[in-house]
């Protein structure tokens, strides 16, 4: 069988696959995007509310019109996209990578030698959050309530329950309740909202549609379909307090309990995973500590704003372009508990760019709280933040010279509230 | 003056949605007009103004259409409506029905529910393969 060359190979064609191909082909690369789905730009196509771009493009946009920015792009330039198509094994020797491609046509063999993940993340199910009860059908992830709703146009339930206030969550309420179902309540088993405040305001206050802190759903009842869920107050370590159930009667349960970026072909081959991410461990080209190998958007991290996505990508298919192997001169990247992860995990200190971008999520809600970043003894940076919500990531853009990078000590990421008394 | 009279000094805090910096405003109504801090910029002062007086929003939703390959078709208005028309809009778009190969951008309704904004198409899955 022929095996077909390229410089650049990105999987996935969402946000970040698109934004990874254009930039690679823009430096000059021979690139192929495969995507598995008939269609390009992944989520976007069935996240039809609006509110995408604005840091990039400075206008509100729906998913599908984000989308269109990018995949408008593509026939304009040199890139192969393959639609329908699965990368079925990947086989790495001596860095060239070989892939093993199902498309319409049959199988074929592509050898690249950078290749870029731009796999996104799935939606955590109802067996990984331990919802006990029947397996009755009317438990959905939001995400498939919106592919119903926005792409099949059948409304999936007239009086639903929302577990879990992330941000598809609240979306979906919004959604379903404009469709004329009935969204009983968003029930959140933390003390506050996952999902971005502006959400929280403009789905449920709009509308009406409570939301319960410090609940969660303990069981599922009904037969064929789902009839009523129970519902408990938890404790502080989100254990439900028994004697505060309540049957509430519905016929579906929506759950928005958080994304898992999906890494299962790039664990594969052996990239680390950073347990904190979930996503590769990268340098601030988004190389994994495989050389030659990208990731990018939700496959590394999962992001609240798809502008970051596209930054991301295009971040990664640059680098990928770039012929030169030079050592990299890694230096780690770490933070304690006070966050809950930062990316890039390693800095390269051979790079020539001296402006390094990182992402980081507090752990907790905090006011006036300052981030320090040190190195050894040293402190490198200091930056004050008004408001810090987990469910809020940050950019952060920071100059550090390569004197500053010298030496084996990690950089390290902490937070600390900040008292002016 | 009858105390019972002066208008009461009310507060209010809101979060702006313009961005996804989600500025919790704080909004204090008084006899000269409404005062606001804890925005980050101009554009969440008018937020807060606007949401104190005539709260206008943009409605996405989907429409149905007659091709088996896209049973619906996400649109969206070309502007802002009244907040308290969303659902009226919403209902009356459940009536509508394309019959045409319509691109992003194209006008799906003119003058929805006399709001004097158009809905329109913000998907090219009806003309696109991919």
């Amino acid at each position: 069988m022929e095996t077909l060359q390229f410089d650049v190979t990105v999987i996935g064609a969402g946000p970040a696959g698109l934004a990874a191909a254009l930039a690679a082909d823009r430096a000059g690369a021979k690139t192929l995007l495969i995507e598995r789905e008939a269609r390009l730009g992944g989520i976007l196509k069935q996240c039809i509310h609006d509110g995408f771009g604005l840091v990039r493009f400075g206008e509100k946009l729906s998913g599908p019109e984000y989308a269109a920015r990018f995949i408008n792009q593509l026939p304009e330039s040199g890139i192969d996209v393959w639609t329908l198509s699965f990368v079925s094994a990947i086989h790495r020797d001596h860095n060239e990578n070989l892939l093993t491609v199902i498309t319409r046509e049959g199988i074929r063999l592509v050898q690249t030698r950078a290749l870029i993940f731009a796999t996104g993340c799935r939606e955590r199910t109802s067996r990984q959050i331990g919802v006990h009860g029947r397996h009755c059908a009317g438990v959905f992830t939001a995400g498939t309530a919106q592919y119903y709703t926005n792409i099949l146009g059948e409304l999936p339930t007239k009086r639903c329950v929302i577990l879990g206030s992330g941000d598809i969550g609240l979306i979906m309420a919004r959604r379903l309740t404009l469709e004329g179902a009935q969204v009983v309540g968003v029930y959140e088993a933390k003390p506050t909202p996952s999902g971005l405040t502006r959400n929280v305001s403009q789905c449920l206050w709009d509308f009406e549609i409570p939301l319960h802190t410090s609940k969660t759903v303990t069981r599922v009842l009904g037969d064929m379909r789902l009839s009523a869920v129970e519902i408990a107050s938890v404790d502080e370590c989100m254990r439900p307090i028994s004697g505060t159930e309540e049957i509430v009667p519905c016929d579906a349960l929506i759950l928005s309990v958080g994304l898992i970026p999906e890494n299962e072909l790039a664990e594969s081959i052996g990239v680390p995973i950073d347990s904190k991410t979930k996503g590769a461990i990268v340098d601030e080209r988004n190389e994994t500590l495989l050389r030659g190998v990208f990731a990018c958007g939700n496959a590394l991290h999962v992001n609240d704003l798809v502008d970051f996505v596209s930054e991301s990508g295009e971040v990664a298919g640059t680098a990928a372009a770039s012929k030169a192997l030079c050592a990299r001169g890694l230096v780690a990247v770490e933070c304690d508990n006070s966050l809950l992860y930062v990316v890039p995990q390693r800095l390269s200190r051979n790079a020539n760019e001296h402006q390094r971008v990182f992402f980081f999520r507090s752990a907790d809600d905090l006011d006036n709280a300052t981030l320090t970043i040190t190195k050894g003894g040293s402190t490198l940076f200091t930056k004050r933040f008004a408001h810090l919500r987990p469910p809020e990531m940050e950019r952060l853009t920071v100059l550090l010279t390569p004197e500053q990078l010298a030496g084996n000590e990690p950089l390290r990421f902490h937070l600390e509230v900040t008292n002016d008394e | 003056m009858n105390e019972n009279q002066t208008p009461e000094k009310q507060t209010r805090e809101i979060v702006c949605i313009v961005c996804p910096n989600g500025c919790r405003i704080t909004c204090t109504k008084t006899a000269d007009g409404i005062h606001c801090s804890g925005q980050k910029c101009k554009r969440g002062e008018a937020y807060a103004n606007a949401e104190l007086t005539h709260p206008m929003r943009t409605l996405t939703t989907s429409v149905r259409t007659v091709f088996p390959d896209s049973p619906v078709v996400s649109v969206r208005t070309e502007g802002e409506i009244e907040k308290d028309k969303l659902r009226e809009v919403s209902q009356a778009l459940a009536h509508v029905r394309i019959n045409t190969r319509l691109h992003a951008g194209e006008v799906v309704a003119k003058n929805i529910c006399g709001t004097g904004v158009n809905i329109i198409c913000t998907s090219d899955r009806l003309v696109h393969k991919y």
